[in-house]
């Protein structure tokens, strides 16, 4: 087997990422000017990234599929951003934040990779102040912070419930000043179909024109993937509708590893499908649990009574009501991780305890924060949450309980990167939510905005130099090269095949099949047979899709369901590499809960003893079942244990 | 109550950016008020793909409303006929049944059409280039505790810094005007001490970029403020309008 090696410098935690700085290759400033980048993906770690390489004097070309980098799907995140400041002398440090995000993470993260994420994390702050962020103040001037879940500390920056939005203009701010300086070219609104590796190397990439319809070809010495997770092989989830895996799946059918697929993080409160048509589903943030009450009733003719609208919430009486978090975790209530609060959610909702038209809501309850409170300070705290749930289900929370249910939100898996942030393919790199490095197999609420940032400023512009010092005598490749040229005609040939097809269904329709096998077998809770079920599932629906699938219009102009189709295509792949990775991992860790594997109450047992590794998918083919490296995880710093919420 | 409706849709078609364009009207029954205005032109487009129609062109991501990448003009309003929303945020139960709905894209000389009810945006992108940033490069930056910011004018600068990008202000001004979009990222930089120091010559590259690009002038309408979806107050173009005033006098 293949030795999996991740690079990990010499020392203790805190000397890794200073030795590994102190040791490194740099490139000469005459000589970045003669080394082209290509950075595929504008949100936070493609931005930052893309205007830092700029900035050191590297050719940039910069590629995103919205018709402006601002629209990234980062500009959704509403709660903050963490940071080791200490600001609020409660007794923060680097340590700490570390340490809490490899505990969220149910210690299945790289311990060096998390700490130097730690140590970063201050600079993010520093310089998105600098950009003229603007972050919540205090009185006298200075910045204010909330706390989040999985910390006893207050450590989150934040932008009213915009958080992302503020980041990502900043960093679209660094990246316009460079596009202005010339350091970085910028294509819109195409899409990477393909990457391109000449002698073992990612050289290029091809790209569709997303409004001629024409692929276009791009070479570079070197290339970086940041283009988000895959949460959206459920069809129905918090991510935008053009998120899509292909990237960072060509990559993995050109070679890259593909790490932790299976690790995948259902947020506990979004709004809950209410139809057939439904395209998405819609986040309400996470600092909403500080004051609401989770509950359902308690008797099961109460909640048929209120599914069939016979009874309305405020019928049930107090003592009829079950707050089953803070009844089954009374230390933290309805405060525990999203893991805990999503599956509880569930657990009560599958015994016929939900409520909603489909019996898959649970009530988050704020009228005893407002007794407490009053409603000015709610409307304060969370006015424009309450405002946006009230346009969507015509419902006033502060007359009458919110209901949510979970939803696919984040993937922590993704290509697998070694510590200076590149693939099993020399030259080819990955940051953000499209690398699978920090979060282990669960994320903690404010920590994706950190990492997209620290990969895009502050670490990738060190660890490419060390690939690039190596290049410099490497000329420019032309695109008419071979390899160019055989990409180029199997993508043709790819899209002529489904444009040929001329079935009965769209694509959507497909789609949602896909996200309906994904939510019931690979979903919250999985199992075994359940898990081979869906993998035969994908397949044969793959088939049907690749013969009965419809794509009107053509492919040499704008065509949104050719789009879809060759996002979807990917996406049945991917699926079935999610319920591989989670077959095959015979544990529940984080987000990862296989019901053979849980506490007599019910909580996830992790297995250290034989799971205690990265899972690193090697692809072998159409066809052929992909080969399993492992990359183990030796805690050297910190003691696995068993979380525990309850007391 | 939501309930089920049905609806007249006129659309506006154009099969490219060089070709003339037409309302085309369809028919759609049971449209479910709960549904959102995108999930009702999802149903349309089904429909269509179905009839072995070509579906509707339109642009859309995040679908909650962040984005700014939906723009639709409905029945004579950017995003539609409700207040502080994006299209994506508009819902069924604003229309009747029986109801005729019309749907144009974002109409400007700033935005040409690329295909029925998508435009090009770019503009906005290349207004932004010319200097709607705070020169700062990646590392060396003081600690962000070093500068006391107001908190007024720091909850100023984030009222400002609201902007999505959308071009709704653009579409809804009877010049075509993106005094708005400039003047909300120009308060937004300039309230805060660390954009003040080159608050003169953002103001003065940003109006010249706008100007080049072909964007109509400010009469004071006030139409965009009404129909920004993320109520950005025309005091901005006030603060805009003296910013510039105060970099041309430094000339």
């Amino acid at each position: 087997m293949t030795q999996i090696n991740s690079k990990i410098p010499e020392g203790s935690l805190a000397e890794k990422w200073t030795n590994y700085k102190d040791h490194q290759k740099l490139v000469n400033p005459a000589n970045k000017r003669h080394l082209d980048i290509i950075v595929v993906g504008t949100g936070l770690a493609g931005a930052s990234a893309a205007a830092s390489l700029g900035e050191l004097g590297f050719n940039v070309l910069n590629f995103c599929i919205q018709d402006s980098p601002r629209r990234a799907h980062s500009i959704a995140a509403q709660g903050g951003i963490n940071a080791a400041k200490n600001y609020q002398n409660d007794g923060d440090s680097v340590y700490r934040l570390f340490y809490d995000t490899i505990k969220g993470g149910d210690y299945r993260a790289r311990e060096a990779n998390v700490y130097r994420l730690a140590e970063i994390s201050n600079d993010i702050i520093d310089l998105c102040v600098a950009q003229g962020v603007p972050f919540a103040r205090e009185y006298g001037g200075l910045l204010d912070n909330r706390s989040f879940g999985g910390a006893q500390v207050s450590r989150t920056f934040y932008a009213r419930g915009q958080t992302g939005q503020q980041l990502l203009v900043g960093a679209y701010s660094a990246l316009s000043r460079a596009i202005h300086k010339g350091q970085v070219k910028l294509y819109t609104r195409r899409e990477m179909i393909d990457l391109i590796v000449i002698d073992g190397r990612a050289r290029g990439i091809i790209v569709r024109n997303l409004v001629t319809g024409k692929i276009e070809r791009y070479a570079a010495h070197a290339v970086v993937i940041a283009t988000g997770g895959y949460g959206n092989a459920y069809f129905l989830s918090t991510n935008a509708m053009s998120c899509n895996g292909s990237a960072a799946w060509q990559c993995y059918k050109k070679g890259a590893y593909f790490a932790n697929p299976c690790m995948t993080q259902i947020h506990p409160t979004c709004i809950p499908v209410q139809g057939e048509f439904q395209s998405k589903l819609t986040l309400m943030s996470e600092s909403l649990r500080n004051d609401g009450r989770i509950w359902v009733p308690k008797k099961k003719e109460d909640a048929e009574a209120i599914r069939a609208g016979k009874l309305k919430p405020t019928d049930i009486k107090e003592e009829d009501r079950d707050y089953y978090l803070e009844r089954r975790y009374p230390a933290y209530g309805n405060l525990v991780p999203r893991d805990v609060a999503s599956r509880a959610a569930k657990e009560r909702c599958d015994a016929g305890y939900g409520v909603g038209p489909t019996g898959y809501a649970v009530y988050l309850d704020f009228s005893d924060a407002i007794k407490r409170l009053g409603k000015s300070v709610i409307e304060e705290k969370y006015g424009n949450l309450f405002q946006m749930y009230k346009k969507i289900m015509n419902e006033d929370p502060y007359e009458t309980p919110m209901m949510i249910y979970p939803a696919i939100h984040y993937t922590m898996g993704g290509i697998w990167v070694d510590y200076e942030l590149m693939t099993s393919i020399p030259g080819l790199f990955a940051i953000g939510e499209a690398n699978f490095s920090d979060h282990g197999a669960n994320r903690l609420g404010a920590s994706a905005l950190m990492q997209g940032l620290a990969d895009g400023y502050f670490i990738l512009p060190y660890t490419m130099q060390n690939y690039l010092a190596d290049q410099i005598q490497v000329p420019r490749f032309d695109t008419d090269r071979p390899e160019f040229e055989e990409a180029e005609k199997n993508i043709e040939e790819r899209i002529a095949k489904l444009m040929r097809i001329n079935g009965k269904h769209s694509v959507d329709y497909f789609h949602k099949k896909l996200g309906h096998i994904m939510w019931e077998y690979v979903g919250m809770s999985r199992n075994a047979e359940g898990l081979k079920f869906a993998r035969k599932e994908i397949k044969a629906l793959q088939k049907e899709f690749w013969k009965d699938v419809r794509i009107p219009g053509s492919e040499e102009t704008v065509n949104p369901e050719l789009e879809k189709a060759l996002r979807l295509a990917d996406f049945f792949e991917i699926g079935e590499l999610i319920a591989l990775d989670a077959l095959n991992r015979e544990e529940s860790c984080g987000g990862h809960f296989r019901e053979e594997y849980q506490t007599p109450d019910g909580e996830a047992l992790r297995n250290d003893e034989e799971f205690s590794f990265v899972s690193c998918w090697e692809y072998q083919g159409e066809d052929k079942e992909p080969i399993l490296h492992k990359e183990p995880l030796n805690y050297q710093f910190v003691v696995p244990q068993q979380r525990n919420y309850k007391s | 109550m939501d309930k089920n409706i049905n609806i007249k849709l006129r659309i506006w078609r154009q099969k490219g950016p060089k070709e003339k364009g037409a309302f085309e009207t369809y028919e759609l029954n049971n449209v479910y008020q709960g549904s959102s205005f995108l999930e009702m032109l999802d149903m349309l487009n089904d429909k269509l793909i179905g009839e072995g129609k070509e579906p509707v062109a339109y642009d859309h991501d995040c679908r909650e409303g962040i984005c700014g990448m939906c723009s639709l003009y409905v029945n004579g309003h950017p995003h539609g006929p409700d207040e502080e929303i994006t299209t994506c945020q508009l819902y069924m139960r604003k229309f009747n049944d029986g109801d005729t709905i019309t749907v144009e894209p974002w109409r400007s000389s700033g935005f040409p059409v690329i295909k029925d009810l998508m435009v090009d945006r770019s503009a906005f992108d290349k207004i932004i280039q010319a200097g709607g940033y705070i020169s700062v490069n990646t590392g060396g930056s003081p600690d962000a505790n070093t500068i006391p910011v107001n908190k007024d004018k720091a909850e100023a600068a984030m009222d400002a810094a609201a902007c999505i990008g959308c071009g709704a202000c653009v579409a809804a001004c009877k010049n075509g005007s993106a005094m708005l979009f400039v003047a909300a990222k120009v308060s937004h930089l300039a309230l805060l001490p660390q954009g003040r120091t080159e608050a003169a010559r953002r103001a003065k590259a940003m109006v010249a970029k706008m100007d080049e690009l072909g964007f109509g002038n400010c009469t004071n309408t006030g139409a965009c403020e009404v129909e920004c979806p993320k109520n950005i107050s025309i005091t901005n173009i006030a603060r805009l309008n003296r910013e510039f005033l105060k970099a041309k006098f430094q000339d």
